[in-house]
């Protein structure tokens, strides 16, 4: 029965990997390919132009993004100037961020998958950001500013993360899909089972744990390196889902081999082995590819002898950035909810409707990690002229 | 079921409808293009000279090594240059041409060369049509459909004919002078799906009509 469902799982990854190439390839090539020769609008077609609040806010990033050049040439001789340039990068950080690009729907696909609570998404969003502006300090840092390499040999290395930053987004999203499609199937092969017909959100849970418990036991036997991994992934999950329930209630006596004895929320205990692991695999997935932005503005503050406020400039930039992000994350954590308390009142189907949410959402971050690795879906360009 | 249905549709429809919107330009060109004529009366390519914007113009010139500080030569710039056209070509050169409705292609750009005046660096390149054409109707536009650059063209001398027939005319539309973009775009249709062409709202049209 055990190997009888791996075995599924397997084939379940299969088929949505390939679902999502076939999917993303149908549609989104036509939709969003470059093409070089103007696509394939039709001739006479009537050329829209931007309207509405999508337009007002490309406007308004556009507006902000111009206005950071002549401030970073202001501040040379004007210190003040300093404080307008963070304040244009905290606003262009906020609306550069309005757009849904692929970081906010990594991050709130995963809460959804993952049962997080809004708290992790805050935290999450706020890590993905500054880890954001940080590689792109580093980038520019060591190429331009230790190294006075070019232009061209930086966007090799942002060409570089970029790849390796979609391949472990699918592989975040793999490790999702194998984990929550475990769930999902035994959800739907035991329809009525009485512990899940009633089940609360944190029943639910221990009752995911102990599976993923089992297939640790199980599957090492049987499989290669990447069960291992996907298992290992696994268990670390199940450690920190305990956790997290200490959390929510603050007399939270829950204990476990990593942290021993729960405490109060505390921030260093977010950072401690069973918290940061759980969330990690996320932040590098989303945060590990700069914002060409950000590069541009510090390579125009390098040249300015000025690197300093480009690098203020960027972290503030990374905060806004974060603050929008946070704010889709608790819409789909609180989306979540909603759908979980629509769906308890049904038998048996409620949980298997909440399996499904958790596994649709595990399977849209690898069709993202997909569609940006293969070139289906497009992100920002790389700087690269 | 119909709940978890329309809860992952949500999700899908507004990330992969909308995901084009998040693009903004990063870089900004003034141009200036002559359309070049061959003798016998068909265009034969196309010539431009884009001026890119101060804060690229300086992210391109990081690590150049030059003689004399804050200033570079053409032959200083020539590795950058050939850099510039060789990342262009997966572009299509940014420049769409259509004979009476007909796509005419390019060749890879020939004399080409990169300037740095007035802190900003200009490329100049001549874009050599694949078979020279003659059309009642040449049209070209210039526009990144990613809208990652942005393309504006100079407010003098836009666009010059060169070695055009007498009875060739000239029209120039903007992306933004309403001529050309009689309807405007609501937010509905702007998530329906259809960004296959997002940045030809700020396309640059250029028409020229032979009788």
């Amino acid at each position: 029965m055990r190997r009888h469902t791996s075995v599924a799982q397997a084939l379940l990854i299969g088929i949505v990997a390939l679902a999502a190439i076939v999917a993303v390839d149908g549609a989104l090539h036509v939709l969003l390919a470059q093409n070089p020769f103007g696509g394939p609008r039709p001739a006479k077609a009537p050329e829209p132009q931007v309207g509405g609040i999508v337009g007002w806010l490309l406007a308004k990033q556009s507006e902000f993004y111009r206005e950071m050049s002549a401030t970073i040439r202001a501040a040379k001789s004007d210190g003040s100037a300093v404080w307008t340039l963070l304040a244009i990068s905290f606003a262009y950080g906020i609306f550069h961020a309005a757009g849904p690009g692929h970081g906010k729907a990594v991050i709130s696909s995963y809460l959804v998958a993952n049962h997080e609570t809004a708290r992790r998404g805050i935290v999450l969003s706020f890590a993905s950001a500054m880890l954001q502006a940080l590689v792109a300090v580093l980038i520019v840092g060591i190429c331009a500013w230790l190294l006075n390499a070019t232009a061209k040999t930086m966007c090799g290395a942002e060409k570089a993360i970029e790849i390796a930053s979609y391949a472990l987004i699918a592989a975040f999203g793999a490790r999702l899909v194998w984990t929550k499609g475990g769930g999902f199937m035994r959800a739907l092969q035991a329809k009525p089972v009485p512990a899940m017909a009633t089940a609360t959100a944190a029943a639910g849970h221990h009752h995911n744990h102990g599976h993923d418990h089992h297939h640790h036991d199980h599957h090492h036997e049987h499989h290669q390196h990447a069960h291992a991994h996907a298992d290992a992934h696994a268990h670390g999950h199940a450690h920190a889902h305990a956790h997290a329930d200490a959390h929510s209630h603050a007399d939270g006596h829950v204990h476990d081999e990593h942290c021993g004895h729960s405490h109060g929320p505390t921030p260093d205990q977010l950072a401690g082995p069973g918290g940061w692991q759980r969330g990690l695999g996320a932040i590098f997935a989303v945060g590990l590819r700069p914002c060409s932005g950000a590069i541009l503005v510090l390579v125009f503050a390098l040249a300015q002898g000025l690197f300093w406020a480009g690098i203020a400039a960027t972290f503030v930039m990374g905060l806004g950035t974060a603050i929008t992000v946070a704010t889709i994350a608790i819409v789909a954590v609180s989306a979540r909810g909603l759908a979980e308390r629509l769906s308890a009142g049904r038998e048996g189907g409620g949980a298997l409707i909440m399996r499904g949410i958790e596994f649709g959402a595990a399977g849209l971050v690898l069709l993202f990690g997909l569609g940006l690795l293969f070139g289906y879906l497009a992100a920002e360009r790389v700087t690269c002229l | 079921m119909r709940v978890l249905f329309g809860f992952l549709g949500l999700i899908v429809v507004s990330l992969l409808g909308a995901a084009p919107a998040q693009a903004h330009p990063h870089v900004w060109i003034t141009a200036k293009s002559e359309v070049v004529y061959a003798p016998d009366g068909s265009i034969s390519g196309v010539r431009h000279a884009w001026t890119f914007d101060d804060m690229f113009s300086t992210y391109a010139l990081q690590g150049i090594e030059t003689k004399t500080k804050g200033v570079y030569s053409r032959e200083e710039l020539a590795p950058l240059a050939q850099t510039n056209i060789e990342s262009l070509k997966e572009f299509g050169y940014f420049t769409f041409a259509r004979a009476d409705g007909k796509k005419e292609r390019f060749l890879e750009p020939v004399d080409y060369y990169l300037e740095f005046k007035n802190d900003a660096l200009t490329l100049h390149f001549m874009l050599p049509a694949k078979t020279p054409f003659k059309a009642r109707q040449a049209a070209l536009e210039v526009f990144d459909p990613a809208y990652f650059i942005d393309f504006k063209f100079e407010e003098k001398d836009p666009i010059k004919l060169v070695g055009a027939p007498a009875d060739c005319k000239l029209q120039f539309q903007r992306p933004n002078d309403g001529t050309a973009n009689a309807q405007r775009l609501n937010e509905n249709n702007f998530m329906n799906g259809d960004n296959s062409n997002y940045g030809a709202m700020y396309a640059n049209k250029i028409l020229v009509d032979c009788p």
